[in-house]
């Protein structure tokens, strides 16, 4: 039983740092720090999709003489894809913070909304 | 000899357009590009859809890696009625671009615009033609990863913070649908959506699967503004480029409603919505819920976009409701309003483009007297007005009435009473619009403002005048759409022809 649990532990991580980047997101105020809590949301799913392509006893997926077993490379290639994706969201992400600061002189949500409200 | 190549061509060709109005460095010959790619789409998808409704559904390898290995477009009833719906959108707002863009944007960002812009509709396309899965996630993060970047360019500041809020919440979601494709995987080891549902088979009480469908339909709801996952649509599309919120509010969320279908009905199965998970409990509720509170709320606006973008928050309600019923008549409701509603609300936003390229402005107070000034594009704002609150003759007639009729199938009466009602309330926010532009004098200082350019009143007009139209004549979008609901329910993928 808790053996089970502790071989799962990679699943408890991500369901952590999970947890943890959407309070981040929640709970922050200040533009970039919601950035940064989205990324470690986006990560978490990282580490779920590389945690599934283990095979037990499987080996780094390269073909070698002598080796039967890979582990899956299939979730890996895909969340290559979904790190270059994570990538652009930050980016555009930061950017727009960058051009809110320009335009409010603040990246705190709560004075950006006290600016706003007179209108 | 190029007909095989049409599934994707449909996508591929926006997408090489893109950079090749970055390289062009100039706003013309963008929009010159972006306009003729607009309309060769459209083509494609007319003609992909005129071959699906009398045949199989569609397969492309791409790259020729056979499927279930490779991804695979495939093009059936359903999604080819959608793609035809994207390219009609896209191809008439981008003739009502032109002015309104110019007006809008800085000169030397024209071109940028434009290459944004045809991302967008890449990535709306891309979502509706693939048939992969993960594929699916790759197509919205590039629609919504554009579409954050076109509403920033909206002229006012709070533009940013709304595509800001809607980056956040839009990134949320898309992370859920990752996570809900991921599980799928984790069970059945592939990624190609026929397969999958083949796979799938029997698996309902699998926990995996009810957290994977789950994510997926969290992640989708949030992606097509469900409430109370709503929250980021109304600051975005009031605060976008009137080009861009009349494209967004025509085909984003109709998009996302797709993918909800897809996954709901093509892949899991109607029994894991409605029979394993709660979704007939849930939906309807929500979907009532945001009939009622999103033209409560639009009711009380004062800048006319907003009010209009939550309207599209009820609007979405009626959809879901067809979706939720998960009938044939249900099912029709949902697909049928879908289109008339891309129409409807496409148009009503092209016209308020109108009047915000001549006074600046769509603020209620400013709107005064209009009726007179602007004759053509306030009297198509009225049709459509006339649309969203449902008399007959108009596309918004046609959905509710089969919306009704799917409720009183399902035995749901005091549901039909309700769409009843909340139209209504549209009547209500319609009429606040129509006083103020009609029966109110025209300030003084407005004695300049003229119509708006014929480049912007006729693709208005062009909406607006099919939202009537497929209001009158229905055999075709209700064919369709019945056609495409029989499809969905038939069986999952894996099991067709």
């Amino acid at each position: 039983m808790i053996g089970d649990a502790l071989g799962l532990y990679n699943y408890w991580i991500v369901i952590v740092l999970m947890m943890v980047g959407f309070y981040v997101v929640i709970s922050r105020g200040n533009l970039v720090k919601k950035i940064v809590g989205l990324n470690i949301f986006q990560t978490s799913v990282f580490v779920l999709y590389i945690s599934m392509g283990w095979v037990e006893g499987g080996t780094a997926p390269i073909l070698a003489p002598g080796v039967e077993l890979y582990s899956n490379p299939l979730p890996h290639v895909l969340i290559l894809t979904a790190i270059v994706v994570g990538v652009a969201t930050t980016a555009l992400g930061l950017a727009l913070v960058v051009r809110i600061r320009e335009a409010y002189g603040t990246i705190e949500e709560d004075e950006i909304h006290r600016q706003d409200e007179p209108t | 000899m190029i007909t095989p190549h049409l599934p994707v061509l449909q996508v591929v060709l926006p997408l090489l357009a893109a950079p090749v109005c970055v390289l062009l460095r100039n706003g013309r010959l963008a929009w010159l590009l972006a306009l003729v790619v607009g309309w060769v789409s459209l083509l494609i998808a007319v003609l992909l859809l005129v071959r699906v409704l009398d045949g199989p559904p569609l397969s492309y390898a791409i790259g020729g890696w056979a499927p279930p290995w490779g991804i695979e477009y495939r093009i059936d009833r359903l999604n080819a009625f959608l793609l035809v719906i994207v390219a009609t959108i896209d191809a008439v707002v981008l003739v009502y671009a032109r002015a309104s863009v110019e007006r809008e944007i800085d000169p030397d960002r024209v071109y940028l615009f434009y290459a944004a812009f045809l991302l967008c509709f890449t990535g709306l396309l891309g979502i509706a033609a693939t048939g992969d899965a993960f594929n699916l996630f790759v197509f919205l993060e590039i629609s919504s990863l554009s579409s954050y970047a076109l509403i920033a360019m909206g002229r006012d500041r709070r533009a940013l913070t709304a595509a800001y809020q809607y980056l956040i919440m839009g990134t949320i979601g898309a992370t859920f649908i990752l996570i809900g494709v991921g599980l799928a995987y984790m069970v059945t080891g592939t990624l190609n959506m026929a397969d999958m549902a083949d796979r799938l088979v029997g698996l309902t009480g699998n926990r995996t699967v009810r957290v994977a469908f789950a994510f997926l339909t969290v992640g989708l709801s949030l992606k097509l503004a469900l409430f109370p996952l709503h929250l980021w649509l109304p600051n975005a599309y009031a605060y976008a480029p009137s080009t861009v919120t009349a494209f967004l509010a025509a085909t984003a969320t109709k998009v996302s409603v797709y993918a909800l279908l897809r996954f709901t009905f093509s892949i899991f199965g109607a029994d894991v919505a409605f029979e394993v998970l709660p979704l007939d409990l849930i939906l309807p509720p929500l979907a009532i819920l945001a009939m009622f509170v999103g033209s409560l709320v639009a009711i009380f606006q004062d800048d006319v976009k907003r009010m209009l973008a939550y309207s599209s928050v009820a609007q979405i309600g009626y959809i879901v409701l067809g979706i939720s019923f998960a009938s044939l008549d249900g099912l029709t409701a949902g697909i049928v309003h879908l289109f008339n509603h891309a129409l409807t609300k496409g148009g009503l936003f092209l016209a308020l483009g109108c009047v915000f390229y001549r006074l600046g402005s769509v603020r209620l107070k400013d709107m005064r007297g209009l009726g007179q000034r602007m004759p053509l594009a306030m009297a198509a704002f009225v049709v459509g007005g006339l649309g969203l609150i449902g008399v007959p003759l108009t596309a918004g007639f046609v959905s509710k009435w089969y919306l009704v009729v799917a409720a009183l199938g399902n035995g749901w009466w005091p549901v039909a009473v309700l769409v009843l009602a909340s139209s209504l309330l549209a009547l209500v926010y319609v009429w606040r619009v129509v006083e103020v532009v009609y029966f109110q004098p025209a300030p003084r200082e407005h004695s300049e403002v003229r119509e708006a350019p014929l480049s912007m009143v006729l693709p208005t007009w062009l909406l607006i005048g099919a939202s009537v139209y497929f209001g009158v004549d229905t055999s075709v979008t209700v064919g369709v759409a019945r056609s495409a609901a029989a499809f969905l329910l038939q069986a999952p993928l894996g099991a067709g022809p």
